[in-house]
């Protein structure tokens, strides 16, 4: 099967619009007979929904927690990107697309990414209409900060909690299409299967999680807002819910999964303390602006550190490594994630890693607070004022800046970073890959879309900071709405599709069957004793840094696991009624499937490029080293049963309107 | 350390539930305590014994999902913390800890400490927004500009997280800190004032409809909200019902 992405033709800057204009209408008479099925309500699935039901289709939405609004979008910090150019500082759409294009390592569709930075504009206008309280200036117009392997100030915040005020906008739309009746709203229901007729998504086996009852879902159309699968390393900064299944499913029905070992990993999370850790929490990518990065310079310092009998803050700054401002001295603290990520576990493997794991680096605001504060002073026109005052005023000024997060991470670690460095540690964060779908968003199989984090299409090997909401928004308000109108147009004297089928009694029978065998199973260990071992695996071999015997190595080990998964999991209580010990269960039988593709993806692709970063493939000073001649193409696989063996498409990347360069931060 | 766990089991919404005593040692200070309930679970497996549900997702305070009455208080002791963000490092070692589910009517329990909030989403629905059409074809972000004092005041009311700690906290059972924010936060902004009247008469009826009893400014809500939201916003909220009922054409 030939991948054809459908990139329109046409100048780039024409593209989507001619391609809107091209696409065939479906009339509000026929959209009422027209059923679509959403699943997932982050900020895709919720802004999807909306829009849809709105255009005047029948909309079904499922999500697995008790409520919409509880999506993992909810969780984002930092902010949304969008070439607006308020601050007059030179940004246009054509900036926004190249510093995607270039963040993400020359390995995104050039098509895609610029129809993105296109509708950036329209998701602020969007947002501020249906009342999103983003921060504003003493003016009355909305404020802009700036982020990482950018030059230009384009995002806009709501505080630290921009992806919660964003997606409970998106819930709101939501919200007034549920009252309209014009969205019917399945919560604690989880995706079990997609149901494929004719070669074409028809519906889903929906799992009552209350009940535990086995529901079908008919549609013409099923859109997959699943967001994306770094809880296959068990520990990430995702929720404890998120998961691979809706997306594998699909994928075992033929969707090819694209780019999987695309993953990012965030620089500055707060490091792991202990075995029973259940989830790593981010610390936001702000902090790089006043925060310098170091380790100490001397190993026996290090070591002494580790033992608790050397404090950082009495370790002289002549003996200490910002490792960062001396190996990337243009931009300093201020690197791209991959690129920070990997400097911290250089340093860590070296032996100069500062917890008592070995696996951290600090963040120091102690310059920054001086330096504020003697701006402070003088501001004051205080005379010679002592140390002591300057950093009084000084953590006033950190305070207002950074209080928020400064308080989460003193209620974790039980260390004040107003007096001693925050410790941080490189932690799973977004995965750039997922399923692989045309400019249309629609998977290889036709009728199933999908949309966010859960398809590849936008980020490359690496995705920019505030670029996840802008692309969620983007795919759910303004792409899919229009862009499923291709498909469903073909569909208006289709009819309602029949629930009685036997495809979609084999697809019940599977889920069945799967259920009744983790019931009954008999095993000894719990579901997360398998997911842990799975997430070390991962985290070891097909983490921050990958080799081939490694990779190896791991698909061996995962192998194994999944069969001692299958023969040893204890899942207690009946399938009739709430079990969320049964629920995890099944999402872990896919993340371990899932986690065998990603080492063979991360295998194949035998270069280093953005967040895939191969040992054998750098440079003596240990930089990334891509091999464009023979992997300017997206990975796309094509299930066969055993992951392993994944049959692989490439879809031949082809740069027409940038000029393929090597990133350097230098 | 070691505890004494007290914990509230239910089988279902019409089950009859009941305070049960698990012990359990090992438990570290650095374990947030939903970790601690993970740590139990994992034990109550091997032991064959179901483990205990709870909602939880998000794990750092933003989600909402996760609830929990813990000796008395909603999210445990602590202000400003969700259960997800509270340390093991609050206990010692010897303690008993008494964990219940949230408990108001219109909350019901689905399993042990899982209660069904849906009656918080249909109150959104009864006006939680701003009949906009998601076209992107609106005005301008910047054609309007808003008062930063109430950009912001209008921020801090939309950081309601939803979690129902001050319905569990209050002694009514009263939901008004929950629509008040909301309420508030349309009520601030100029995109919220062609629909505010409509607005806060449906949603106080809605609120009313599930079973929410009212508000008697005890303020309790206040102190154990996990994001702070003031009671300001019920005081406005009452404002604009005043005005709304007193001149609204329906």
């Amino acid at each position: 099967m030939a991948l054809d992405s459908k990139v329109p033709a046409g100048t780039l800057a024409d593209k989507w619009t001619t391609h809107k204009g091209e696409i065939p209408l479906v009339s509000p008479a026929n959209k009422r007979l027209l059923d679509i099925i959403v699943v997932g309500t982050g900020l895709a699935g919720s802004s999807a929904a909306a829009s849809l039901a709105e255009m005047g289709y029948n909309v079904k939405a499922f999500c697995f927690q008790d409520s919409p609004r509880r999506a993992h979008s909810i969780a984002a910090q930092g902010g949304i990107n969008a070439a607006k150019n308020y601050q007059n500082d030179g940004d246009s759409v054509h900036r926004l697309f190249y510093d995607t294009i270039k963040g993400g390592d020359y390995r995104s569709r050039e098509g895609n990414v610029h129809r993105l930075a296109e509708v950036s504009r329209n998701i602020i206008d969007q947002c501020v209409a249906q009342g999103v309280p983003f921060a504003r200036d003493y003016g009355g117009l909305l404020d802009n900060r700036s982020f990482g392997g950018v030059q230009v100030s384009r995002t806009f915040y709501a505080k630290g909690q921009t992806g919660q005020q964003l997606l409970l906008g998106a819930y709101s739309a939501l919200n007034r299409q549920i009252a309209k009746g014009r969205v019917k709203m399945y919560a604690r229901h989880e995706m079990q299967e997609l149901v494929v007729v004719d070669g074409k998504a028809r519906g889903i086996i929906a799992k009552n999680l209350v009940t535990g009852e086995f529901e079908r879902h008919s549609a013409h159309a099923v859109l997959l807002c699943t967001g994306g699968y770094g809880n296959v390393f068990f520990l990430s900064t995702n929720a404890m819910g998120s998961n691979v299944t809706a997306a594998w499913k699909a994928h075992r029905q033929g969707a090819f999964m694209a780019n999987p070992c695309f993953t990012q990993i965030h620089p500055t999370c707060i490091p792991v303390s202990g075995e029973n850790q259940s989830k790593l929490t981010l610390m936001s990518e702000s902090l790089r602006n006043d925060g310098r990065i170091w380790v100490p310079a001397k190993k026996e310092d290090a070591e002494a550190i580790r033992l608790g009998k050397l404090h950082p803050n009495d370790i002289a700054e002549e003996h200490r490594d910002y490792y960062l401002e001396r190996r990337y001295p243009a931009f300093g603290n201020l690197v791209p994630r991959d690129v920070a990520s990997r400097a911290a576990k250089e340093r860590c493997d070296a032996g100069y890693g500062i917890n008592k794991t070995g696996e951290a680096v600090y963040l120091d605001f102690a310059a920054a607070i001086m330096r504020y504060g003697a701006e402070e002073a003088h501001v004051k026109g205080l005379k010679n004022p002592s140390d002591a005052e300057v950093k009084a005023l000084g953590e006033k000024v950190v305070e207002a800046k950074y209080g928020n997060l400064f308080q989460m991470y003193e209620k974790i670690t039980a260390s004040n970073p107003y007096k001693e460095p925050m410790m941080i540690y490189p932690a799973v964060h977004y995965t750039m890959g997922g399923l692989w779908v045309d400019y249309n968003l629609m998977t290889t199989v036709p009728g199933c879309f999908a949309l966010g984090e859960a398809n590849f299409s936008d980020h490359g090997a690496n995705r920019l900071g505030a670029s996840a909401l802008m692309q969620g928004l983007a795919d759910g308000y303004f792409v899919a709405p229009y862009t499923v109108g291709e498909f469903l147009s073909k569909d208006i004297r289709t009819g309602k599709i029949s629930t009685d089928s036997p495809e979609f009694d084999a697809a019940e029978q599977a889920v069945r069957e799967r259920t009744e065998k983790f019931i009954n199973n008999n095993g000894t260990k719990s579901v997360d004793f398998f997911h842990k071992r799975l997430g070390k695996i991962m985290w070891n071999e097909v983490g921050m840094a990958r080799n081939e015997k490694g990779l190896k190595q791991a698909i061996a080990d995962i192998q194994a696991l999944r069969e001692e998964f299958y023969a040893d999991v204890r899942v207690l209580g009946s399938a009739n009624g709430m079990n969320p010990e049964l629920d995890k269960a099944g999402r872990v039988a896919d993340l371990i499937e899932l986690g065998e593709l990603m080492a063979k993806d991360a295998l194949e692709r035998n270069e280093s490029c953005g967040g895939h970063f191969r040992e054998e493939y750098q440079s003596p000073e240990g930089e990334a080293l891509r091999d464009d001649e023979n992997f300017a193409f997206v990975s796309a696989w094509e299930f066969t049963g055993i992951p392993a063996e994944a049959k692989l498409h490439k879809e031949e990347l082809t740069f027409e309107n940038v000029e393929l360069k090597t990133r350097s931060y230098k | 350390m070691d505890l004494t766990l007290k914990i509230w089991r239910q089988n279902g919404p019409q089950e009859k539930g009941e305070m049960k005593t698990y012990p359990i040692s090992g438990v570290e200070e650095d374990m947030s305590f939903l970790e601690m309930l993970d740590y139990l679970n994992d034990k109550l497996i091997n032991e064959g014994i179901e483990p205990v549900v709870f909602d939880h997702d998000c794990r750092e305070g933003i989600c909402g999902m996760c609830s929990l009455f813990i000796n008395g208080e909603a999210h445990g002791p602590g202000r400003k913390v969700t259960t997800c963000q509270l340390h093991m490092r609050e206990f010692k070692s010897g303690d008993t800890i008494y964990i219940e589910p949230f408990r108001a009517k219109a909350f019901p329990i689905i399993k042990d400490l899982m209660v069904d909030r849906s009656a918080f989403d249909r109150i959104q629905r009864a006006g939680g927004y701003i009949s906009v059409n998601t076209s992107g074809n609106t005005i301008d972000a910047n054609a309007i500009p808003v008062p930063k004092e109430n950009a912001d005041k209008a921020f801090d009311a939309a950081t309601c997280i939803g979690c129902g700690a001050c319905v569990a906290t209050c002694k009514n059972s009263s939901a008004m800190l929950f629509a008040s924010a909301k309420i508030s936060q349309f009520s601030l902004l100029p995109q919220g004032q062609p629909e505010a009247k409509e607005r806060v008469l449906n949603m106080v009826h809605q609120m009313d409809l599930e079973g929410f009893g009212n508000c008697t400014n005890t303020g309790a809500c206040e102190v154990e909200c996990p994001k702070g939201i003031s009671l300001e916003n019920i005081a406005r909220m009452n404002r604009d019902y005043l005005f709304a009922s007193l001149s609204s054409n329906k």
